[in-house]
């Protein structure tokens, strides 16, 4: 489980993040969106515990957390399968061990075997943000920490990825907090939804959802909660 | 294979040039003034044949490498101290900026004084030398390291020793090698002109000699030593690390994990 508790941050004088209270509970999908510049990064990164709160409290029970960027971070001197494996070499597994689970993820997660021994400069976004999530997903998370991953995606790219997490999210029965300013993301992922305020970021509506496959479904949905003018407030200020 | 013959090929004819102009001075201004270009190699293998070339190799190789070797370990060091540690930076920086200013032949006047000629004054001056060369590069690596793969590294909570081989150095040595392989000629060059200078030892002490003797011939053996020897060791130490980095950068190909 992990419990954000009465959580702010400042930057400077600047207030980031407002009083937050959130708990994620084993195997939930919880995204968090929100307007450009509310903070939802700056939540995640506390989240992660790279970011110390400066009022409130992060406590993270969960076994093992993985992060996955905006980008996907990679080690340019690195292979495909090098980089998918660097989390299991921090935990200590050998190379002939890590080879193989890098190998049967990416696999999973559709990269070709002639595209393991590439380096990132010759991989396309996409491909690059599979190594990235494959990173993660080897380490057999139980808590994934997701930042708009998808963003620099094109749409059916996206899309495909959208339905990679999802269902490798169900498998592993891992919980995900998921960063977006992507109503239609949150709508196709989210097993409950998040909604902060613009600058400094406050929890505004904290929504139970089932997850949407179909656009028109999603479109209706979106439209349905952006009549809240709570919410209409929150994302388009 | 036919273009790697052409490239050795066409390298070599610039040498063949240089040889060409020798040759051309020698003609035209005689023996006193340059000698015959395949009487200084016979010299040198002369030199060779008694053994003198190979004790003068040992005495210079011993002072560079070793002055090359402190100078670089220190330096990187000393940046990782600066670099992880600001106040250290902020006091080391203009030392090196000083020590990068000041000219081999202060410290080489120095070091025959405090150490006398005993060879040692050739290796600490070199130390002295290539140190802020490595300190400055090391610490330009350092700056330039992306701090987005740090928090990567730190999110899978990878041990220190992870995080400096497969983070940290990677990035650092992009700067350092260049700096290091320039150093290396360096520091033989500046280690022949300390031996040259005070030491008289080694083949700046043999060059030296020479010169004592107005003998051109054995002269020209030296320096032409002395380029071999930089040319032999950017082949052994230089182009392997060259030849290394340019393959890690390319997209493809795989190296271990």
């Amino acid at each position: 489980m992990l419990s954000l508790t009465e959580l702010c941050k400042n930057f400077g004088p600047q207030r980031i993040i407002a009083q937050i209270d959130l708990v994620v509970a084993p195997g939930e999908f919880v995204v968090v969106i929100g307007a450009s510049g509310c903070g939802k990064t700056t939540l995640l990164r506390l989240a992660a515990g790279a970011l110390s709160p400066t009022t409130g409290r992060v406590d993270n029970r969960f076994s093992r957390t993985a992060s996955v960027f905006q980008e996907p971070r990679l080690l340019p001197w690195r292979t495909a399968i090098d980089n998918a494996a660097f989390g299991l070499k921090a935990l200590g597994f050998d190379r002939r061990q890590r080879r193989a689970k890098a190998e049967t993820i990416l696999a999973r997660l559709g990269l070709d075997a002639a595209e393991l021994g590439k380096r990132p400069a010759a991989l396309s976004g996409g491909m690059a943000q599979r190594v990235a999530f494959a990173r993660a997903l080897a380490v057999a998370p139980d808590l994934l920490l997701m930042d708009e991953p998808f963003g620099a995606l094109d749409i059916g790219m996206r899309r495909s990825m959208q339905d990679l997490t999802r269902r490798e999210a169900e498998k592993a029965g891992m919980a995900v907090l998921f960063v977006t300013h992507d109503i239609s993301e949150a709508l196709r992922l989210a097993s409950r939804i998040i909604v902060l305020s613009p600058r400094p970021g406050r929890i505004v509506a904290d929504i139970r959802h089932n997850p949407l496959s179909d656009p028109a479904e999603i479109f209706q949905a979106a439209a349905s909660l952006l009549k809240k003018p709570e919410i209409e407030a929150a994302l388009f200020g | 294979m036919n273009g790697k013959i052409f490239r050795f090929l066409s390298s070599l004819s610039g040498l063949a040039a240089l040889v060409g102009v020798w040759a051309a001075i020698h003609a035209a201004y005689g023996p006193l003034v340059l000698p015959r270009p395949d009487l200084a190699v016979r010299e040198l293998l002369s030199l060779f044949v008694s053994g003198e070339a190979q004790q003068a190799l040992k005495a210079t190789l011993l002072h560079s490498l070793a002055g090359w070797a402190t100078g670089s370990l220190l330096g990187f060091l000393l940046a990782l101290l600066a670099g992880f540690w600001p106040l250290a930076g902020l006091a080391l920086r203009p030392v090196a900026t000083v020590l990068l200013g000041t000219p081999p032949i202060a410290w080489l006047v120095l070091a025959a004084l405090w150490f006398g000629a005993n060879g040692f004054d050739a290796g600490f001056t070199v130390a002295v030398v290539i140190l802020p060369i490595v300190f400055v590069a090391a610490l330009q690596g350092l700056d330039a390291r992306d701090p987005l793969l740090d928090e990567m590294a730190a999110g899978f909570s990878a041990p220190t020793w992870l995080r400096f081989t497969d983070i940290l150095a990677p990035q650092m040595l992009a700067y350092l090698l260049p700096a290091a392989a320039t150093a290396l000629g360096m520091a033989l060059k500046v280690c022949v002109m300390s031996e040259v200078m005070a030491s008289g030892t080694g083949i700046g002490g043999r060059l030296a000699a020479a010169r004592s003797n107005l003998d051109l011939t054995e002269a020209l053996a030296w320096i032409l030593l002395v380029i071999a020897l930089v040319l032999g060791l950017d082949l052994i130490f230089v182009a392997p690390f060259r030849r290394l980095f340019r393959d890690v950068r390319a997209p493809g190909g795989s190296e271990p994990c």
